[in-house]
């Protein structure tokens, strides 16, 4: 009974980290409207962000910047510092892939005057069909 | 909350407050740099961009009616198969996780003997992943390339209308 409790306190973050995912994946595939994709985007790869420090994490250690410099292994515990700059370059991208993303729902806007998904599928589907037409046109004629 | 509103702005600055509480977070698992970027990108500089975007486009999302019921089984079927995956993890702060047992200690022992700087993060990412932090900021190059680019034709497109 006691481990049982154990191990759900132990895998209780990784949960809640994958439950903050899930609501950004929500976001992405149910809202139409493009900025609210990309802030749940955001979300999604916080969360990410946030489960992978979580795996370096030690109990009762603290952040890894050396506090005695000429011991190797003094008494102080330090947390994984991998993750952390793993995490450091991830960000970083995920702000390009943002800046990138958001410079597109722009164009977007400028070509179909919209922001939402739905109407852009209208007029893309309005637009083939327009298309389709003429070209049965020219081979019949 | 983001999924009800209608308002951008009000979308946007949660978002820009979400990161900011992730930052917290972040310094909560002891890691500072990491807490440091967020705080400076995820919630300035994202948030800045967002701010932007919005008021070149639009500032009130349209009501749209669809469906809800397809999204919902997608994100419930992914979820199960997360917390399904992480069942075999070793616990929460544990010390005799895989993560824990191999290079993260052996880079905690060299960095100082190797570059002289006592923060371990800031040693690795200039130094022993030097390599990957260039490509990192042609990462970063190209994304801004492609923002001008996409960016530059939006005046000459509206002059020749």
């Amino acid at each position: 009974m006691d481990s049982n409790l154990n191990f759900i306190y132990g895998h209780l973050p990784y949960w809640l980290f994958i439950i903050l995912m899930l609501s950004g994946l929500f976001i992405v595939v149910s809202r139409g409207n493009l900025i609210k994709k990309i802030v749940g985007l955001n979300i999604f790869q916080t969360s990410v962000f946030m489960f992978y420090i979580s795996i370096g994490k030690m109990k009762g250690g603290t952040a890894p910047i050396l506090l005695d410099k000429s011991a190797n292994n003094s008494a102080v515990i330090y947390s994984n510092p991998l993750p952390h700059v793993l995490i450091l370059t991830a960000i970083v991208v995920g702000i390009a892939t943002t800046a990138l993303g958001l410079a597109l729902i722009i164009k977007i806007r400028e070509e179909y005057d919209s922001v939402e998904e739905d109407d852009i599928q209208k007029m893309d589907q309005k637009d083939l069909k327009k298309y389709n037409k003429k070209n049965v046109l020219e081979t019949n004629s | 909350m983001a999924l009800t509103l209608k308002h951008l702005f009000a979308v946007i600055m949660l978002s820009g407050a979400f990161s900011l509480v992730s930052a917290m977070l972040f310094v909560v698992m002891d890691a500072v740099d990491v807490a440091f970027t967020e705080a400076a990108v995820g919630a300035g500089v994202s948030t800045v961009l967002m701010l932007a975007t919005m008021a070149l486009t639009v500032r009130v999302q349209k009501e749209t009616k669809r469906p809800i019921l397809f999204p919902l089984v997608v994100v419930c079927l992914v979820g199960v198969l997360l917390i399904y995956g992480t069942l075999d993890m070793p616990n929460f702060g544990a010390f005799d996780s895989p993560a824990q047992l191999h290079l993260g200690s052996t880079y905690l022992s060299i960095t100082y003997k190797d570059m002289g700087i006592p923060n371990v993060v800031t040693g690795i990412l200039a130094s022993y992943r030097g390599y990957d932090t260039l490509g990192e900021t042609v990462v970063v190059l190209t994304a801004g390339l492609g923002v001008i680019l996409l960016l530059s034709g939006l005046k000459g497109r509206k002059d020749k209308e």
